[in-house]
């Protein structure tokens, strides 16, 4: 099963920019998830300041620009990992290089088949 | 970390017992392998690796999952090795030898708790797939012992996935360590020539296991996919071990493209979908991206393709056109040549065949295929008779083409598939009459 982790660093945007050994910390926890052969994909993402959201107030979209939520809302990146089951991504999460303050929240991916049959025809199936 | 649990009520202790089970899945491999190659064997390092996990199981509900589980599990691991030569060594003074040896490791194991560096583990890692691959090993004690030392599944999942009795596989795996044992099989990743042999043990096995899973449809037992997870998995991990060889990243390529049709290639129904029949927008292009960034990986390394690579080639074609009428046929009848070349078989002869008919004209191809009649590895391959239907029936042979099908009907062990050929052959039958004779 796969699940996203997703990494709410809890920081002040202007501290967005990871200092070296930061990096060099996640790397290595990175390379590790790669060794073990679960890590699909990740990304970082740039701060909400310069990202916008897209509403749809009366079914219109409206644009507004970031920042849009409290710091401990924003994400800042995230894991796709494939393992077999939740209890193992959470050991997973809990091996990331934090320190405190940062959050990972572990979300599974919803596979087609565990929606109800009507749902999958309707998602092509 | 887990915070230590207050009391001993049940839901704490469950909840430790899945986080145990995590670390367990994440760690063992590691675990034995470094055991196995502290006490210079498989079957024991693998016992004693269990003894750790069974501390853990009763220690851990109670003072929570320590800081670094893996390190835990190890020592306790080599600490019960001491004692286990220790009690050997009471029993049998005369092995003085065996005595010093205790004494080498006793020192090694008073020093630093654990100094191992991750590129030990790499390498313990490394020999123990080595080993569970040893050819001394018939085949299916490769695939069960690799399951069960490397893979995260249980015996009882194993035996499940292979739909054998769970006391089938354990005898397996019992009888393949006691081979190892016998066979004074040294715990090391070899060199040389032997070497390359010995990985083509290894990525035979990933493949053998990937295809159990992948050969299974929907209807079958829920633990079949999980053997080509499994195997992809370690085909992954297997590729940063071995970053320089060009096979391994030509499986890992294979096997990830191959999954990436897993969605498409059986209907609501539990019937087979061709691959040219498949609905592309299901197939998973995560897995789409990994299979090819794998197969550059292998192709950097700039000593051409072997079998695994050029399949992986084959099926990136396929992964790669936005719709069946877009396949690009001459490359992959390309591949098949150079895959003739270097694996000959009589299946990779039909499969060029079949791309040489999309490439060229069905009456190209048929030439090839009727080289292969009367070759005795096909005589019962009902693909063989379906391909030849086929062609015969894009040439408008239709009484042929319906004998052909039904040849292959009465030869296919999947029953979805024997119904499937009888309709093309009834469909051939009645084109042929409709147009008489020819």
């Amino acid at each position: 099963m796969r699940f996203m982790m997703f990494m709410l660093p809890n920081i002040s945007e202007d501290d967005w920019m990871p200092s070296v050994e930061a990096v060099e910390a996640m790397t290595k926890y990175n390379e590790e998830l790669t060794k073990a052969g679960v890590l699909l994909a990740l990304d970082g993402l740039h701060p909400s300041t310069e990202g916008v959201r897209v509403s749809f107030p009366g079914g219109k979209p409206t644009v507004t620009d970031g920042p849009f939520s409290e710091a401990k809302e924003v994400v800042g990146g995230y894991w796709l990992i494939e393992v077999k089951s939740k209890d193992e991504a959470v050991e997973w999460a809990k091996r990331a290089p934090c320190a405190d303050g940062p959050v990972i929240e572990v979300r599974q991916i919803f596979e087609m088949d565990e929606f109800p049959p009507e749902v999958q025809k309707a998602g092509g199936r | 970390m887990t915070e230590p649990t207050p009391g001993r009520d049940a839901p704490a202790v469950e909840a430790a017992r899945g986080a145990i089970d995590a670390v367990w899945r994440i760690e063992s491999a590691r675990v034995i392998a470094g055991l196995s190659r502290y006490v210079g064997d498989v079957g024991m390092g693998e016992d004693l690796a269990h003894d750790a996990l069974a501390a853990a199981l009763e220690q851990w509900p109670k003072s929570g999952v320590p800081d670094n589980p893996g390190a835990w599990l190890m020592t306790v691991g080599k600490r019960r090795a001491v004692d286990m030569l220790r009690r050997r060594s009471v029993l049998e003074r005369k092995h003085e030898e065996l005595g010093r040896q205790i004494e080498l490791r006793s020192e090694e194991l008073s020093g630093p708790e654990l100094d191992d560096s991750d590129d030990d583990f790499g390498d313990d890692l490394l020999r123990l797939i080595f080993v569970a691959c040893h050819p001394v090993l018939a085949t299916d004690a490769r695939v069960a012992l690799t399951l069960r030392l490397l893979g995260s599944l249980t015996t009882d999942e194993i035996a499940r996935a292979y739909l054998v009795r769970e006391s089938t596989v354990a005898q397996r795996i019992v009888r393949a360590k006691r081979t190892l044992a016998e066979a004074k099989v040294p715990f090391e990743v070899p060199e040389g020539a032997d070497r390359t042999a010995r990985l083509a043990s290894v990525l035979e096995v990933l493949y053998l296991i990937f295809n159990e899973g992948y050969s299974a449809t929907a209807g079958d037992d829920w633990m079949r996919p999980a053997l080509c997870e499994d195997a992809l998995r370690l085909g992954r991990v297997l590729a940063e071990l071995l970053p320089d060889e060009p096979e391994v990243h030509g499986l890992v390529a294979l096997m990830e493209i191959q999954a990436s049709r897993a969605r498409a290639r059986v209907g609501p129904s539990g019937a087979p979908i061709l691959l040219l029949d498949q609905d592309r927008g299901r197939w998973d292009h995560l897995l789409i991206r990994r299979g090819m960034a794998a197969l550059d990986r292998a192709d950097k390394l700039g000593r051409g393709f072997g079998p695994y690579a050029l399949q992986a080639a084959i099926a990136a074609c396929h992964a790669a056109a936005l719709t069946a009428a877009e396949t690009d046929w001459v490359r992959i009848a390309a591949l098949y040549d150079a895959l003739a070349q270097l694996a000959p078989s009589p299946v990779v002869e039909l499969n060029r065949a079949v791309a040489y008919s999309m490439a060229f004209g069905p009456d190209v191809g048929l030439d090839l295929v009727d080289a292969l009649v009367g070759e005795p590895a096909l005589n019962s391959y009902h693909l063989l008779p379906s391909v030849r239907g086929d062609l015969l029936e894009k040439l408008g042979r239709f009484d042929e083409a319906g004998w052909e099908f039904e040849r292959a009907a009465g030869l296919t062990r999947n029953s979805r598939e024997g119904t499937l050929l009888l309709e093309r052959a009834a469909a051939s039958r009645s084109r042929h009459q409709r147009s008489g004779p020819t």
